[in-house]
C-alpha cells in the first residue's frame, strides 16, 4: 500500500527496520515502541513517552539519535525553567558592549545600532531554538517535561505543532528540516491537553518476561543464558507483589551485574535474600519479597485461579 | 499532505468503521478531539491495515493519551476489529478445526491415533479427555497457536452459547473455565516440574514455576475471553455489543458498586494518584507566597554589602497546616470508600500536622496507631479492617451510639485548629441520630465536614440522615468516585 515516492525522506522504511536497528545499538524495543517510532517519523509528530522510571524513556530518545545519525539536543526541564533556559536570550552584555562601542567610535545612528543589537549575532540560542536552527539532522529530548509548571508548557506548544519560533525583534523561525522530538514524563501530574493532543503517546512499561531476559543478556556481559533466564523470571515475580516500588530494568541489570560479579551462576532463595537490596530500595518492600519468596509452597496452594 | 492517500488507500469502509469507533471511544469517556482523529485517520495509512497489532497501536498512540484509559480502549477495540486479521477471521468452516500437524503431534504424543481424527472438522471428534491432554500440553510448552486452539475448542464446547441474547459473555466465560478445571491443570503442571527437576525444588523455584503457569492460564483465559467476545459481536453487531461491555474510567468508577476486578484497578490508581497530589500541594505551598518587607532582616542582611540593603527580605507566609481527624464508618456497604478516603489522607499527611483516625460501625475505636511507625498503608488499613474494635452490639451501622462514645472519650482532643472530616452514608438503621454531637464538634472544631459516597438523589430516603447531620456540617458532599475525593482534598488543603 505505500506509495510514498514523492514524500519527503523518511528516515525509516518499515517498523521491522525500527526495530532491527535499535537493536543494533543494544535498544531492545518491542512492536509498539518500533511502531510509534516508526509513526513519529512518517506522520512528523513528536512523541510524548510516559512511564515508571527507569525503564528506558531517555535511552529511547538516545538510541534513536544513534541510528538515525542525528546529533542528540536534550533540554532537561526543571520547576522554574523559563523562556530565556528553553529558547533563546540577547547576550545583554554584548549588547551593552556594541552600543558603549559605538558610542566611542563617535557614530550616532540609532537605528543602525538598534536594527544591530537585535540581530543573530547577539542572540543565544537555548535547546529548543539550537534544534530548530540546526542545519544537521537532530533529535531533540524534552527530558521530564513534568516537572515544569504548567504556564512554562505553553512555550513548547509553538515548536511541537509546527516546528517554529517566534522571536518578536526577528520574526518567524522556521525548522530547517524537521528534527525528530521526544518528550518524556514521569507522570508526576497531569500533562494540560494541549500538549497531550500535539503528540503521538507512548506508554513504556516493564517488559515483559522475554524480553527483560534479552535485555539483560545483551547489557550484562558475561552472563550465561540460564542466569538471565532466572534473573527474569524473579524479578517478574516480584513486580507482581504490591510493592511502593518496583525494580526497574535499570535496576534488574544492575542486580544480574552483581550477580555476575559475585560469581554466581544460580539463585538461590539465600542469594536472593542477601543480594535483594540492589532490586528493592524500600524497607518494607524488602521485607515482603523476602517474606514471600521464603515461605513454602503456601503462596502456591493460596493462589487464586478462580 | 497525505490527505488523497487516504482515501485511495484506506477507503470508505475503514474510515467510516474508525468513525463510529471513535465515537464509542468518547462514549466511554476518553477525550478524543478531532485532531485526534485526523491524525489517527493519517496514521493508518502509513501501516500495513493486515497487521492488526500494528493498526492498534496507530490508533492507540494518536487516540489514548492516559495510561489509565488503556483498557477502556482495549476492550472499546477488540469489538469493533475483532473480526478483522486473518487469523481472526470467523468462519464458520474452519471454526473449531484444529490444524493438522497440532491433531498428529497430539496422536504421538498419545501414541494411541485412532485415525479418525483426518480431515476437516477434526476437532469436533476430539473426546473431552484429549481437549484436556491438549489443554495440558499447550500450557506446558506455552504454545501460543495451540492455546489459541483449545480456546476456540472449548469455548465452542463449554461454554453453550445462545444466540441473540443480550449479555456481555461473563457467563459463558464462566461456564467455559469450570469445565475445563484449570486448577487441576495447574496442579498436574506443578507436579510435572518438580517431576522433571534433577534436585527437588526450592521454595524460590516452586514459585517462579508456579508464577511461569500462571502467566499461561492468564493468557489461556485472555483467549477465551476474546474468542467469547468474537461470537457474541458476530452475533449481536458491533454497537450493542460495545455498549454492553462499555465500562468507567477508573477515576468515574463508583466506590460503592465496584466489582472485585475494578477494586484493583482502584487500588492500582490510588499510587499515582496520591503521587500526584501530594506534588501539586507541596508546589502549591511554595508558590503564590507574597509577603510585606522584613525590615529586620533586610537591615541585617545589608551589613554584608556594607550598609546598602541590596538584598531585600520578606515575611513569608507560614500557611498553618491543619491538624485532621477522619472519622469513617466501615461498615460493608461504605467499607471500600472509608478506605480509599483514609489512604489518600495519609498518603499526604505531611500536609498535616496531625492525622487521627477512628473507625465505627455501631461501636468505635481509634486507629491512629496502625498507621504510626509503618510506611506501609495498605498494610495499616488491613489491620484497621481486620483488627479494630468496631462492633457493639450487632455490627449494624448505628452513628448516634458511636458519636456518643466518640464525644466521651474524644471529643476534648477537637480543638480550634482542627477538621473534621467524616464518612459514611449515615444510613443509620433508624437508631436515634445523636446529631448534637456534630452540633458540638461544630463549634469546637474548625471545620467538619460531611462525604458520603452515595448519589446525592438518594440521600436522605429511607434510613438515610445525611441531611440531619448536614445542618450542623460546615459542607456535605457527594464522593461517589477517585475523581470527586481527589478534588475535595485537593481542596481541603
Amino acid at each position: 500500500m505505500a506509495t510514498e515516492t514523492d514524500a519527503p525522506a523518511y528516515r525509516f522504511d518499515s517498523v521491522g527496520e525500527v526495530r532491527e536497528r535499535l537493536a543494533q545499538v543494544d535498544y531492545l524495543s518491542d512492536e509498539g515502541i518500533a511502531g510509534i517510532v516508526y509513526l513519529a517519523d512518517r506522520l512528523q509528530k513528536p512523541i510524548l513517552v510516559e512511564g515508571p522510571a527507569g525503564t528506558g524513556k531517555t535511552q529511547l530518545a538516545k538510541s534513536v539519535a544513534e541510528i538515525a545519525g542525528a546529533r542528540l539536543i536534550r533540554l532537561q526541564c526543571y520547576e522554574g525553567l523559563d523562556e530565556s533556559k528553553a529558547l533563546y536570550e540577547w547576550n545583554y552584555k554584548k549588547q551593552l558592549l556594541r552600543i558603549q562601542a559605538s558610542k566611542a567610535d563617535g557614530e550616532g545612528n540609532w537605528d543602525q545600532i538598534e536594527e544591530d543589537i537585535f540581530s543573530d549575532d547577539f542572540l543565544l540560542t537555548r535547546p529548543l531554538l539550537e534544534a530548530i536552527r540546526a542545519e544537521d539532522p537532530v533529535v531533540l529530548l524534552i527530558d521530564e517535561v513534568d516537572r515544569v509548571e504548567v504556564e512554562t508548557e505553553a512555550l513548547l506548544l509553538e515548536i511541537l505543532s509546527d516546528y517554529q519560533v517566534s522571536i518578536p525583534e526577528l520574526g518567524t523561525i522556521e525548522a530547517r528540516q524537521i528534527p525528530m522530538v521526544f518528550l518524556t514524563s514521569n507522570n508526576t501530574r497531569e500533562l494540560s491537553e494541549a500538549l497531550k493532543r500535539r503528540c503521538l503517546f507512548l506508554h513504556i512499561d516493564y517488559p515483559d518476561m522475554e524480553r527483560e531476559r534479552q535485555i539483560v543478556l545483551t547489557k550484562v556481559p558475561g552472563i550465561t543464558e540460564s542466569l538471565a533466564d532466572q534473573v527474569a523470571r524473579i524479578v517478574r515475580s516480584i513486580r507482581q507483589l504490591e510493592l511502593k516500588k518496583s525494580p526497574s530494568v535499570s535496576e534488574t541489570i544492575d542486580w544480574a551485574r552483581t550477580l555476575v560479579l559475585l560469581g554466581i551462576g544460580k539463585v538461590d532463595a539465600e542469594v536472593a535474600t542477601s543480594t535483594i537490596n540492589i532490586l528493592l530500595k524500600y524497607q518494607t518492600d524488602i521485607a515482603k519479597a523476602v517474606k514471600e519468596f521464603s515461605t513454602e509452597s503456601s503462596a502456591v496452594s493460596k493462589a487464586g485461579l478462580g | 499532505m497525505t490527505d488523497t492517500h487516504a482515501d485511495v488507500a484506506v477507503g470508505e469502509p475503514i474510515l467510516e468503521l474508525l468513525a463510529g469507533f471513535i465515537v464509542e471511544l468518547r462514549q466511554a469517556g476518553l477525550p478524543v478531539s478531532l485532531t485526534e482523529h485526523l491524525d489517527a485517520m493519517e496514521a493508518i495509512t502509513h501501516i500495513p491495515l493486515e497487521d492488526r497489532s500494528a493498526f492498534k497501536y496507530a490508533l492507540a498512540a494518536t487516540l489514548v493519551k492516559n495510561n489509565a484509559h488503556w483498557r477502556s480502549f482495549e476492550t472499546v477495540f477488540e469489538v469493533y476489529f475483532s473480526l478483522r486479521g486473518r487469523e481472526y477471521a470467523l468462519n464458520p468452516d474452519e471454526l473449531g478445526e484444529l490444524p493438522q500437524e497440532l491433531l498428529d503431534e497430539l496422536e504421538q504424543m498419545q501414541g494411541q491415533g485412532d485415525g479418525e481424527n483426518n480431515g476437516a472438522g477434526g476437532g469436533d471428534q476430539l473426546s473431552p479427555e484429549e481437549l484436556a491432554e491438549m489443554l495440558y500440553q499447550s500450557l506446558m510448552r506455552g504454545d501460543d497457536s495451540m492455546m489459541r486452539a483449545v480456546a476456540r475448542q472449548s469455548v465452542k464446547r463449554f461454554a453453550g452459547m445462545e444466540p441473540g441474547r443480550p449479555v456481555g459473555g461473563t457467563y459463558y466465560l464462566y461456564r467455559t473455565l469450570r469445565n475445563l478445571d484449570l486448577e487441576g491443570v495447574m496442579e498436574r503442571l506443578m507436579q510435572q516440574a518438580r517431576h522433571d527437576s534433577p534436585e527437588s525444588l526450592t521454595p524460590l523455584e516452586e514459585r517462579l514455576e508456579h508464577d511461569e503457569y500462571e502467566h499461561r492460564i492468564d493468557q489461556l483465559k485472555k483467549e477465551i475471553e476474546s474468542e467469547i467476545r468474537r461470537r457474541l459481536v458476530a452475533d449481536r453487531g458491533v454497537e450493542a455489543m460495545a455498549k454492553t461491555l462499555r465500562k468507567p474510567l477508573p477515576e468515574d468508577i463508583d466506590f460503592m458498586h465496584a466489582s472485585r476486578d475494578e477494586m484493583k484497578m482502584l487500588r492500582q490508581a490510588i499510587y499515582p494518584l496520591t503521587r500526584k497530589l501530594a506534588v501539586r500541594l507541596a508546589r502549591k505551598r511554595r508558590h503564590g507566597r507574597k509577603g510585606p518587607l522584613d525590615f529586620r532582616n533586610t537591615v541585617r542582611h545589608s551589613l554584608s554589602y556594607g550598609g546598602v540593603p541590596a538584598e531585600p527580605k520578606f515575611k513569608y507566609p507560614r500557611p498553618h497546616k491543619p491538624e485532621i481527624f477522619v472519622i469513617a464508618d466501615i461498615s460493608g456497604s461504605v467499607a471500600a470508600f472509608a478506605r480509599f478516603t483514609l489512604h489518600l489522607v495519609y498518603a499526604i499527611s505531611n500536609q498535616f500536622s496531625k492525622v487521627r483516625a477512628f473507625t465505627f460501625i455501631d461501636g468505635i475505636d481509634e486507629v491512629t496507631r496502625f498507621f504510626e511507625g509503618t510506611d506501609d498503608i495498605v498494610e495499616a488499613i488491613h489491620r484497621v479492617n481486620t483488627e479494630a474494635d468496631v462492633v457493639w452490639v450487632d455490627g449494624h451501622s448505628d452513628y448516634g451510639h458511636a458519636f456518643e462514645i466518640f464525644w466521651s472519650k474524644w471529643g476534648k482532643d477537637i480543638g480550634p485548629k482542627t477538621t473534621v472530616l467524616i464518612l459514611g452514608d449515615a444510613r443509620n438503621n433508624y437508631h436515634s441520630s445523636q446529631s448534637w454531637v456534630v452540633k458540638e464538634i461544630q463549634h469546637r472544631a474548625r471545620h467538619v465536614y460531611w462525604l458520603n459516597p452515595e448519589p446525592k438523589s438518594y440521600w436522605d430516603t429511607g434510613d438515610s440522615i445525611v441531611g440531619e447531620y448536614g445542618t450542623h456540617c460546615d459542607g456535605t458532599f457527594e464522593c461517589r468516585n477517585m475523581r470527586q475525593l481527589e478534588k475535595f482534598v485537593d481542596n481541603l488543603v
